[in-house]
């Protein structure tokens, strides 16, 4: 059978610098899948993105060919004059992009940009065109493709977009879908729903599709050829489970190594002194009043906290996990006293000498010594340290507000820090845009060690590194904990890092804890639906354990589909029930 | 409906802030010690005109200048009676002008509408050259028409108004014969109107037009364009091309659409702008606008004609942002919606 598409030895390169893309070749079956995998900066991108032309300004295809054979005619996309690409443009080929939260226009209703592809190929009526789309809106998932189509996006939540997205990329039919990381700014749950849905599709339809993706968990689950590329070469290609299973690149075994997967045996922390808890929450609740702007609709409420019990003991770790909105960013930014809990709640701190401190209730002085033990490393490093301030400046500014130590004194201890995250001392005079990525959360992490601190949140630290980053962040982490004698309250929405660091994990959901439990419990013998619909929706990097979508859809939905003893609604809501020793879940008994 | 329900709470607010706008107009000129009346008594007094002084007293009296601050700022709005019952702002009466003694409504009158009409071209001159420029100049930056418009833009930004008109007026009476100076022929003035005084209005239109939009015009350029490439970067952009949509109307459709609303927003910094600014193009080029009735009226302390004309600039800035507020809310659906749930 003839390739759909052939890509020979393409090269791209920015101005007149090294190309970023070197010689990479690949070809795909009619209604196969390919999937493209490597670390940012590995010219994953660019190489997809050059099949559709539509690269950068100062971009340029050095050399290579791509061939798209449709109907028995072969047509070289990189000597296609402009006129004749548009044609091939969301006909042919479709695209589908990383962020449907800035990828579809704010000002235009989702029905007017999908049907702008029927009316631009296939030169539809508007009715004509709509009869299609609210078609595919159904096949996509949308409970109500008549709302969907009158919506405009920032009405709807990040999965729907991205489903509108596919929706468009659909609608016309095409050859050829491309999709650059299209999961990844969603939660695990949606992402597996929106896996799942690509994947129908392109049955029914058999089309050839090419996943950009840097989730090797991804590319078990859906990919019959995989290409790896490393700064713009590709390291190794084949058919995907042998490769897979036995990857012969060293790269490609470094990547796996690195890919998080929740492992088969957690070791058992030791128990710690159920007494000595560095920080207590009791019964801590959170509610926003949104304005509904305007007088005859009554206000809306929302529980982002309800009723949270957590408690830390010195020098362990507790994980909070949950998908965005389920409350637990407020949870860490209330035990950080950022924000106050509704009245009942309270927040307790205690350090190692001294009188306990009610983060709920502190007094100007409480606060001052409070924030000297208390702080915080944020998700992305590329915003959390100004652009403007030196490295030097930005360790030592926590130490000049609170007045500590000359600044010889400071600057010493900087560069002690320094060492102690693994980078070099002579960084202390170079501004963060020196830094890649995994240094920058170096940096921060360093900055939060400063004040020495004995409690540390951490907010999805590892969430913006490439796999490879992640794990040496995770290390590190790991490393002070113990030699600091640190406590970490943990964030996250990835089990797999969870899994690795966690003393305890807390399972969050419509701001309540739904489960909570140590890892080993907690990721093998999980009860509540939503639990396992958490672990059954990571994908994991072994072709032989493909995501079960069943287990996804029983659990992600609204707490009303629970079965019967998990179910809760806006008045009912079940107790956290001990279920075993050290195992909570949230149900009816 | 909902956009009915805004534009009638915006027009709610605007009332309001024209009343607060008022009291500080009020305050502010009357903030120099004296008023023009008893300027003129002081100086009919030294001087021994004594009939004189009489009329002015009188005229104190009749325009309540011997009154409190407050009362008298109420009496000049008309929420009070006054010497001869209620007659304020609210009511139609504008007061008397004590420098040109006469009443203000007749001195401001025609030159009212000549302002409106000269500032609403000027507005529409910026909008004419600078949309289609800037989005130009956004599209193609970076090569000739790029630079060529952005210097021409810098160049409107940077000749002095009045200089500007010297030259427009020299030239365009030499190649073209348009009119040198006012807003139509002296044999029109004060006359009914007619379709040859409505040419004549035109034809003298043409130069202040350029002279007060020029520099409008090209700051706007360089916002639009600035927002255009902004826009041009972001991935909705790369979604449209993806779709297979020619360039031209992809960039109408839906960059522009966004690069719109500071376009839009600025109407309302626009009008005040233009108005204030051609007070000194109106003195030089001899428009019979407001504005140098404005600057008479400062200068000797004329305080109902000041307070008048300073009303007016008020209101017309004021309905400058209520449009453009309520054309902001008709172009983004994120503002209208604001606030339902979803």
């Amino acid at each position: 059978m003839a390739a759909l598409l052939t890509v020979e030895n393409l090269s791209i390169g920015f101005g007149t610098f090294d190309p970023v893309v070197q010689d990479v070749s690949f070809s795909l079956a009619p209604g196969e899948t390919l999937a493209l995998v490597g670390e940012s900066g590995s010219g994953k991108t660019v190489t997809c993105r050059a099949v559709l032309r539509i690269l950068p300004r100062n971009a340029h295809i050095h050399s290579g060919r791509v061939v798209l054979t449709c109907d028995g005619k072969s047509t070289d996309l990189t000597t296609l004059s402009e006129r004749r690409m548009r044609d091939v443009r969301g006909n042919q080929i479709s695209m589908i992009f990383q962020e449907p939260m800035r990828s579809l226009s704010p000002l235009h209703r989702i029905g007017n940009q999908v049907s702008e592809v029927l009316w631009l190929h296939r030169r539809m009526s508007e009715s004509q065109a709509r009869k299609t789309v609210l078609e595919t809106f159904e096949r996509v998932g949308f409970p109500d493709p008549d709302r969907a189509y009158r919506s405009y996006p920032f009405e709807l939540s990040g999965g729907m977009r991205q489903r509108a997205m596919i929706a468009m990329a659909m609608v016309s039919k095409p050859d050829l879908l491309i999709a650059d990381e299209p999961t990844t700014a969603l939660d695990v749950t949606t992402q597996a729903q929106v896996l799942g849905l690509i994947k129908d599709l392109q049955q029914e339809t058999g089309m050839g599709l090419i996943l950009v993706t840097h989730d090797l968990g991804v590319v078990a689950n859906m990919a019959e050829q995989v290409v790896v590329m490393h700064r713009g070469r590709v390291m190794e290609s084949g058919a995907a489970a042998p490769l897979l299973k036995a990857p012969a690149h060293p790269y490609t075994r470094q990547l796996f190594e690195a890919a998080p997967a929740i492992p088969e045996v957690i070791p058992r922390p030791a128990p710690a002194a159920e007494s000595d808890l560095i920080l207590e929450m009791q019964a801590v609740s959170k509610t926003y009043t949104l304005r509904a702007g305007s007088a005859w609709r009554p206000d809306v409420e929302i529980h982002a906290c309800r009723g949270v019990d957590l408690a830390l003991p010195r020098g362990k770790t507790l994980a909070i996990v949950g998908e965005s909105g389920s409350g637990k960013t407020t949870a860490a930014r209330i035990a950080l006293g950022a924000e106050l809990p509704d009245p009942g709640g309270a927040v307790w701190f205690r350090p190692a000498h001294g009188d306990p401190i009610a983060v709920h209730d502190m007094t100007r002085a409480q606060r001052t010594a409070f924030q000297r033990e208390a702080q915080m490393v944020f998700q992305d490093p590329y915003s959390s340290l100004s652009p403007r301030m030196r490295v030097l400046d930005a360790l030592t500014e926590p130490l000049e507000i609170h007045r500590i130590g000359s600044a010889a004194e400071r600057r010493d201890r900087a560069a002690d820090m320094l060492r102690q995250v693994g980078l070099n001392a002579d960084m202390l005079q170079r501004f963060p845009h020196a830094f890649s990525g995994g240094q920058r959360q170096r940096l921060s992490i360093a900055r939060a060690m400063m004040l020495d601190p004995s409690l540390i949140v951490c907010d999805e630290p590892t969430s913006a590194l490439d796999v490879s980053v992640q794990e040496q962040i995770l290390q590190l982490l790991e490393d002070i904990r113990d030699r600091m004698n640190l406590s970490y309250l943990f964030i996250s929405h990835d089990l797999a890092v969870v899994a690795r660091i966690a003393d305890e994990v807390a399972v969050m959901r419509q701001g309540l804890v739904v489960e909570q439990a140590p890892p080993e419990v907690l990721f093998h013998d999980p009860r509540h639906p939503y639990t396992k619909a958490l672990i059954a929706a990571q994908p994991q990097p072994d072709i032989d354990r493909p995501i079960n979508l069943k287990l996804v859809a029983a659990g992600a939905g609204s707490p009303e589909t629970w079965p019967e003893a998990f179910r809760f609604s806006a008045s009912v809501i079940p107790s956290l029930t001990e279920f075993e020793p050290g195992h909570k879940v949230r149900c009816h008994v | 409906m909902m956009l009915l329900r805004y534009a009638i709470y915006r027009f709610a607010t605007m009332l309001l802030t024209l009343l607060v706008v008022s009291a500080l107009i009020f305050l502010i000129i009357n903030l120099p010690p004296g008023d023009y009346l008893s300027n003129q008594i002081a100086e009919l007094r030294a001087s021994g005109q004594d009939a004189g002084v009489a009329k002015a007293e009188f005229l104190r009296h009749e325009y309540a200048l011997d009154r409190p601050l407050w009362e008298q700022y109420m009496i000049w709005v008309g929420f009070m009676p006054g010497p001869n019952g209620f007659s304020g702002l609210i009511h139609g009466n504008f007061g008397w002008s004590f420098e040109f003694d006469r009443p203000v409504a007749e001195i401001v009158g025609e030159s009212l509408w000549l302002t409106v009409l000269v500032n609403l071209a000027a507005v529409l001159f910026v909008y004419l050259v600078a949309l289609p420029l800037g989005v130009l100049a956004a599209a193609r930056s970076k090569t000739w028409v790029d630079y060529t418009s952005a210097f021409v833009g810098y160049l409107g930004l940077a000749t002095p108004n009045f200089l500007l008109a010297l030259i427009l007026f020299y030239y365009g009476h030499k190649y073209f014969n348009l009119p040198i100076g006012g807003l139509m022929d002296p044999r029109f003035e004060g006359q009914p109107m007619t379709s040859d005084k409505a040419w004549s209005i035109l034809v003298h239109l043409i130069v202040p037009t350029f002279v007060i939009g020029t520099s409008g015009a090209a700051a706007m350029m360089q916002r639009l364009r600035a927002n255009l490439l902004d826009e041009l970067g972001k991935p909705y952009v790369e979604t449209a091309i993806a779709k297979g949509m020619s360039p031209r109307r992809m960039l109408t459709k839906y960059p522009l659409r966004m690069a719109f609303n500071p376009f839009v927003a600025d109407i309302g910094n626009l009008l005040p702008s233009m108005v204030s600014g051609s007070v000194l193009v109106s003195v030089v080029l001899g428009l019979q606008t407001i504005g140098p009735t404005l600057l008479t009226a400062l200068k000797t302390q004329d305080q109902f004609l000041s307070g008048f004309v300073l009303m007016f600039v008020a209101l017309l800035t004021l309905v400058g942002t209520m449009v453009s507020d309520v054309l902001l809310v008709l172009l983004d659906p994120r503002i209208r919606y604001e606030g339902r749930e979803t």
